[in-house]
Formats: structure tokens, sequence, C-alpha cells
């Protein structure tokens, strides 16, 4: 059994914490500029030029690209042959977040109790999934998310008999009703099928796949690139002040449902799409 | 898209100009409010009782900036949603605020206050949060300081760089522009 030391969770956490909110990783930088290239909206190319001479401020003065540097979202995967050792799994992640945005000087805005307030002070806890898989390494993938994005975020639970038109119509509708709010140009995560809290998962796990790439299934990959299509015909545009590019990418994850049950759900992603990973 | 620079505070004929998509550079004293310190701000006036910051003739700006960090006058700074602050702010119209700077649309009740007290509604470029601190050369808190990022600070700018989102004649970005590039 391969051992891992709770302190190198502890300290790739507290690095990454802070490299993900200083610089935005190649793929969304390459997708930006592209997408001020084709914007066709003066006021919006405006807004892509401001996004990206403020990334770089951001990366070369390691300062934050946004002030709202979210809550420290991470997606484990633990191979079921490794042993973690030193000390508990989420305290090393917590102590990493802890340590990661006090010395990076990030903002925290974790509400202690989501109805009589507080603030953690810390930014934690971390919203941790834990998948355990065949192997023995750890891989984490570190996302601050912001909390104007989150908020534009949405479910259904809708019929079978909705299909893909029904899906097409939530999507583009989440899109347009979100307007600014979100920051667009937004990545657009989508789940489809599974249990209600599993949809949720998927949307949200679909932000991690870099822009640019292919869904590994035709069927799928066709639908990602007519729902981007569309939804960068709503007009929404840079910062919702109308444009051409109202999304960077439209990602789908799927998973099996019940006979019943139709659920789909969406997540969105700002323009700072900030994501890092690590392998231990 | 015509192009302002415009000094804090704000006269009523400066703002009567100013049209949904224009781009404005504002200098002076800005002041910062997110959620609670606005509903303090509201508690205070309904209750006659005298405010922490002037607001006759001034500007909020909807922003919890990063820490500071050594060095620097302020942390990143970009605009907040501002649909949250849309209950309270017709009371601060009402009492003199004459501008708002943050992103999204706001929604009939502020439109109504902007209209009937001369108000003006900016965009900053959500997300961009480093560059627009660059525009701000010092920053004081001035009450609060228990909110934390939320306590209400003063900002001195200089070319802070914004889009009139919403003027006080009706006029609208983000319907305007939207409908402009809707296919």
């Amino acid at each position: 059994m391969r051992e891992i030391e709770s302190s190198r969770i502890t300290e790739a956490v507290a690095k990454l914490c802070m490299e993900a909110n200083f610089k935005l990783e190649d793929d969304v930088q390459e997708s930006l500029e592209k997408a001020y290239e084709t914007e066709k909206s003066p006021v919006g190319k405006e807004v892509l030029k401001q996004i990206l001479d403020n990334s770089r401020i951001a990366s070369t003065e390691r300062v934050p690209i946004c002030q709202d540097t979210g809550m420290t979202v991470i997606f484990a995967e633990l191979g079921q042959d490794a042993h973690i050792v030193g000390g508990g799994f989420e305290d090393a992640i917590n102590e990493g977040v802890k340590r990661g945005y006090t010395e990076g000087y990030l903002r925290k805005s974790i509400v202690a109790d989501p109805v009589r307030g507080g603030n953690t002070g810390d930014n934690t806890p971390a919203i941790i999934h834990l998948d355990l898989v065949i192997g023995d390494r750890l891989k984490m993938y570190i996302v601050p998310k912001g909390g104007g994005s989150e908020n534009m975020s949405r479910i259904a639970m809708m019929k079978p008999a909705d299909g893909i038109e029904g899906i097409k119509k939530f999507v583009v509708d989440g899109v347009r009703e979100a307007s600014g709010n979100p920051c667009p140009p937004v990545t657009v995560g989508v789940g489809i099928g599974g249990s209600f809290e599993r949809c949720a998962l998927l949307s949200k796990k679909a932000l991690l796949r870099p822009i640019g790439s292919d869904n590994k299934d035709p069927f799928y990959d066709k639908l990602e690139k007519e729902l981007l299509l569309l939804v960068n015909k709503t007009g929404v545009g840079p910062a919702g002040l109308g444009g051409t590019t109202t999304a960077l990418a439209v990602h789908i994850e799927t998973a099996p449902r019940h006979i019943a049950s139709f659920p789909v759900a969406m997540n969105l992603n700002c323009h700072a799409a900030r994501h890092k990973f690590i392998e231990l | 898209m015509a192009e302002y620079s415009l000094e804090t505070p704000l006269k009523d004929e400066e703002i009567k100009k100013l049209k949904a998509g224009d781009k404005v550079s504002l200098s002076g004293i800005i002041y910062t409010a997110r959620d609670s310190a606005h509903e303090r701000l509201v508690k205070l006036i309904e209750a006659g009782e005298e405010l922490p910051i002037p607001l006759e003739g001034q500007i909020i700006y909807y922003v919890g900036p990063a820490p500071t960090p050594p060095g620097k006058a302020i942390g990143s700074a970009g605009p907040t949603t501002s649909y949250r602050m849309d209950p309270y702010t017709p009371l601060l119209i009402e009492n003199g605020l004459k501008g708002m700077i943050g992103k999204g649309e706001r929604t009939e009740m502020v439109v109504d206050a902007m209209e009937k007290g001369t108000a003006v509604y900016f965009a900053a470029t959500g997300g961009a949060a480093a560059l627009i601190a660059k525009s701000i050369l010092s920053s004081e808190i001035v009450a609060y300081e228990d909110l934390g990022a939320e306590a209400i600070r003063k900002l001195e700018v200089k070319s802070f760089p914004v889009i009139v989102a919403q003027d006080c004649h009706g006029g609208n970005v983000y319907v305007e522009g939207q409908k402009k590039y809707a296919e």
C-alpha cells in the first residue's frame, strides 16, 4: 500500500488555491483571446479587452483575477491502494485552503451559518467530492467557484418526453435569463440524467473539461456544439452588454436515469474559469 | 457610444447627458457598500438617524474587495451583482444618492427611482478586479469594520472605467445591446 503524507495534500491545496486565483489555465486564456478577435459588438470588444488586460495584470502581479476568490470546490479521486497518513484527508484539505487564502491575500467568503451568519474567517470548509478509484494515486481538481455564476445555476426534473428539445430550451432560456449576472462569456456545464443530486454534480463536473476539447461521445459532442451556437445567438454578449460571445463552451456530462425521471442541471462558470489539477 | 470623464460628486445636468452604452471614466471619491451595509444604512434612514457617509451627489460601488496585499492601495476589487441591492436602493436615491456601480440589470423599482431622482447606474466589468484595483488610489474603511469585506470604504479613484448600463431616461444597455445582437 502506497502512503501519501497528509502534509503533502495541505501544501498542494494551499499552492493551487493561490495559483488558480492568480493565473488562468491556457485553455481559458486562449479561448478569451479568440473571443476578442471574433466579437462583433464594440462594447463587447471593450469588455473582452478589459478581461484580457486584467488577466495579464493578475498573473504578473500575483493578485486575484477576481475579488470573489470563491468557495473552494475540490474534486478528488483517491486510489483504493493509497493510504493517507499523518492526519485526516478533509482536515488536510481545509488546512491547505486556510493557508492558501491567508498567504495569498484571497477573500474569505464563507458564511459560517447559512441563516444566522458569521464568517468562518479562513474560507473553510472546502466543498469536497471524493471518488474512490482503482490505483494508488490521489488526483485533485481545485476549483475556486464564485457566487455570481453559481447563483445563476438551475435544475429541472423534466419529463422523459421533453427530450432533446427540452434540454435545448432549458439551457438557452437559462443563459438568456442569467444575462450579465454570471459574468459572461460563460462556460456552461450541463448534467443530464442520474438522480436529483447526481445531476447537479454532473453539471459542475462538466466545467472541468478543457475548453475546446471534444466530448468523447459523438452524439453529445454534436449537441454541445449546437447548444453553443444557440447560446451565442441570444445576444447576451460579454458582461451581458450585448454581443456575439455569450459562452466559450458548453460541456455535457451524463448518467443513467430512472425510467420516470429526466433530470437536467446547468452550472455556469464566469469568464474567469479557474481550475488547477495535481496528482500526488 | 459617447465617452465622458466625470468627477464626483455628480451633478444632475451631467447625469441627464448620459445614455446607456456610453463609456465613462470616473475620478474622485466613491463609497463601497454591499448587502449587509445597505441593510444597515436603510435601517438608519428609517429610524431618522445620521448616516456614516454622505449620500448627496455620491456614488456607491457594490464591491467586497480581496484583502490588501503589502504595498498596494487595495486588493482586487471588481463589482458584485447589483440586483441584490435593489430592495434598498430607492430609499438611498430619495436621500441624494446619484450613482451606483455594479454588474447586471436593475429592476423596475430602481429604474423608477433613478428617473425621479436623476440617478445613473454604471456597469463595471465583472471579474476585471485586478485592472479596476489599479484605478483606486487609496482606500479607507469608514464604517462597519465588523463586516470585513463588506465594510463601507471610502475610495479615491482616478479614471475608473465604467459603462452607462441604465440611464435616468429609462435607457438600458442590457436590453438594447442584447436585442441588437440576438438572432
